[in-house]
């Protein structure tokens, strides 16, 4: 029997693959199975990123895997114009807002890509330093509250005074 | 030293062969993916928004405070260099090859010694990478981390405080952080177990490829492992549990070459033998045939085996006998054939040469 990938060499391996509990067999020469094996390592043929994840997004954004893709009327970023059908084909957003107005629908694709959705390294030296300031501002705000509504007035005055120090070097900076 | 210098000197600082572990870990690359607010992302740009990103990091590297800070850096739009050279840049893993790729609105920065460079208008409109030889991924990141807060110096960055760094790709987002190593590992392969220890791998949110990136299959036995997480970790972890992975494999891959010299030394001394000698007097050589002869020779250089030949020498021929680099040592367009049989004189001459210093 020949090789049924190179048509040349006699078959003498007996090659089984079981994919998606299909399972094939196939009768192949030394070289082609070695060759074969080899490519199994994972790193042969490179899975295109952008192509797999754009099949990941096919199926978060509800598109059919197959077939011609319909862009849904309206699904698009404001700022600059991407569609909801184009990044699903092309696994690229198509600017910073884009993460905003596609925001909720992206999460579930972070948690299955980075298992998390919420960024805890490093903030900009220069711009982040005020996403800091409003961030530990509006903990600050919080606290107080909370401590307005259980009359702890004396907490509640070293918070206010707290927030006062930040919101000027807020207005300074 | 100009970006011509550059593409003249087939030696890069990462060739060096210092650094820790670099009888395996041959380099440490960190980079960064950034983009500039208010901007779509470069695949959206049109060319003469595209033409403002490279303006405004030409302005950014030329700003005083950044001067001060990282000395100085030059850039160069990719249309200023001839195809030969461009390539040359990728071969050095210096630019990925999609920065080829609609070059016209593409640049590149570079630091001197070639160890930090900036991709402009990639994937994203800043990539920003450190390259260093050996094992010394902290050291890669700080490099970077300083580069990064070079430019946003002048830069205002697309960044959301929930999500980090945007980026055009949602498998970068967060930190925009890729680190990686790239380890030469002739001997788990011999002793056929570099299958399983991949496959372990790759269970860890790490990644494994071939030697010249992407699309590319592992050539000389060179593996680059990365990490694929980029959200919801700081940058820090994210390069400590690479290292702490590469120590692992640092372990077995010597636990693999010991028990080859211990167990089958005939075998081993038989084949470093064979690719010297091949090396030394073959004719022609194919790039494949080469890789494969280069990691069984630098293994042997390794291991004792070969002593008047350094280690370092290998490496830079891996870089100084791939196409584009040939092309420019000889000065013209080659065949196929022809680039096998320059190929082949170059290994000679180089090899000759080091066995006289």
């Amino acid at each position: 029997m020949e090789c049924e990938r190179c048509h040349q060499r006699p078959a003498t391996v007996h090659l089984t693959e079981i994919i998606n509990n299909e399972k094939r067999t196939m009768r192949l020469c030394e070289q082609c199975a070695r060759e074969l094996q080899a490519q199994a390592m994972g790193f042969f043929p490179q899975i295109n990123l952008h192509n797999f994840l754009a099949g990941l997004l096919h199926n978060e954004f509800g598109f059919p895997t197959t077939g011609p893709t319909v862009a849904p009327a309206g699904a698009r970023c404001e700022a600059c114009g991407l569609t909801e059908a184009q990044f699903a084909r092309q696994g690229l957003l198509g600017c910073g807002e884009c993460y905003r107005y596609f925001g909720p629908r992206l999460e579930p694709v972070f948690r299955r890509i980075h298992g998390n959705t919420c960024h805890t390294g490093k903030v900009p030296e220069r711009t982040g330093g005020k996403v800091r300031v409003i961030n530990r501002l509006e903990r600050l705000k919080a606290q107080l509250r909370e401590a307005i509504s259980r009359e702890e007035f004396e907490r509640a005055a070293e918070l206010r005074d707290a927030i006062r120090e930040l919101e000027k070097e807020l207005q300074e900076g | 030293m100009s970006i011509k210098e550059t593409v003249n000197n087939p030696h890069s600082h990462w060739m060096d062969g210092t650094g820790p572990e670099s009888d395996i870990v041959i380099s440490s690359r960190v980079r960064v993916a950034r983009n500039l607010a208010h901007l779509p992302f470069p695949h959206l740009l049109s060319r003469e928004k595209a033409e403002d990103v490279i303006h405004a990091v030409q302005t950014a590297i030329e700003n005083r405070v950044f001067r001060e800070k990282m000395g100085k850096m030059e850039l160069t739009r990719m249309n200023e260099l001839t195809p030969v050279e461009r390539q040359i840049l990728v071969e050095k893993h210096l630019i990925s090859p999609d920065l080829l790729e609609d070059f016209e609105r593409k640049a590149v920065v570079l630091r001197d010694d070639e160890v930090l460079s900036v991709m402009v208008n990639e994937e994203d409109h800043l990539r920003l990478q450190c390259l260093l030889p050996g094992l010394q991924l902290n050291r890669a990141w700080e490099l970077v981390s300083r580069l990064d807060d070079g430019l946003e110096a002048t830069l205002d960055y697309a960044f959301d405080e929930k999500l980090g760094y945007l980026t055009a790709c949602p498998t970068n987002v967060g930190t925009g952080l890729r680190a990686s190593v790239m380890l030469h590992l002739p001997g788990l392969v011999m002793v056929n177990q570099i299958k399983g220890v991949l496959g372990t791998i790759t269970k860890l949110g790490l990644t494994v490829r071939g030697l010249y990136g992407e699309g590319t299959e592992a050539k000389g036995n060179l593996f680059q492992v990365s990490n694929q997480v980029t959200l919801g970790q700081a940058e820090e972890d994210i390069i400590a549990n690479l290292i702490s992975v590469t120590r692992q494999l640092l372990g077995q891959e010597r636990a693999a070459r010991e028990a080859l010299y211990r167990e089958r030394r005939e075998q081993l001394e038989d084949r470093v033998g064979r690719a010297y000698g091949l090396l030394k007097h073959a004719r022609v050589m194919t790039s494949d045939e080469a890789m494969s002869l280069f990691s069984d020779l630098r293994l042997g250089i390794d291991m004792g085996i070969i002593k008047n030949i350094p280690a370092p020498l290998i490496i830079e021929l891996m870089v100084l006998t791939r196409p584009a680099y040939l092309v420019k040592v000889t000065g013209k367009d080659l065949s196929p054939v022809e680039r096998d049989i320059y190929r082949a004189q170059l290994i000679r001459k180089k090899l000759s040469a080091a066995q006289q210093s």
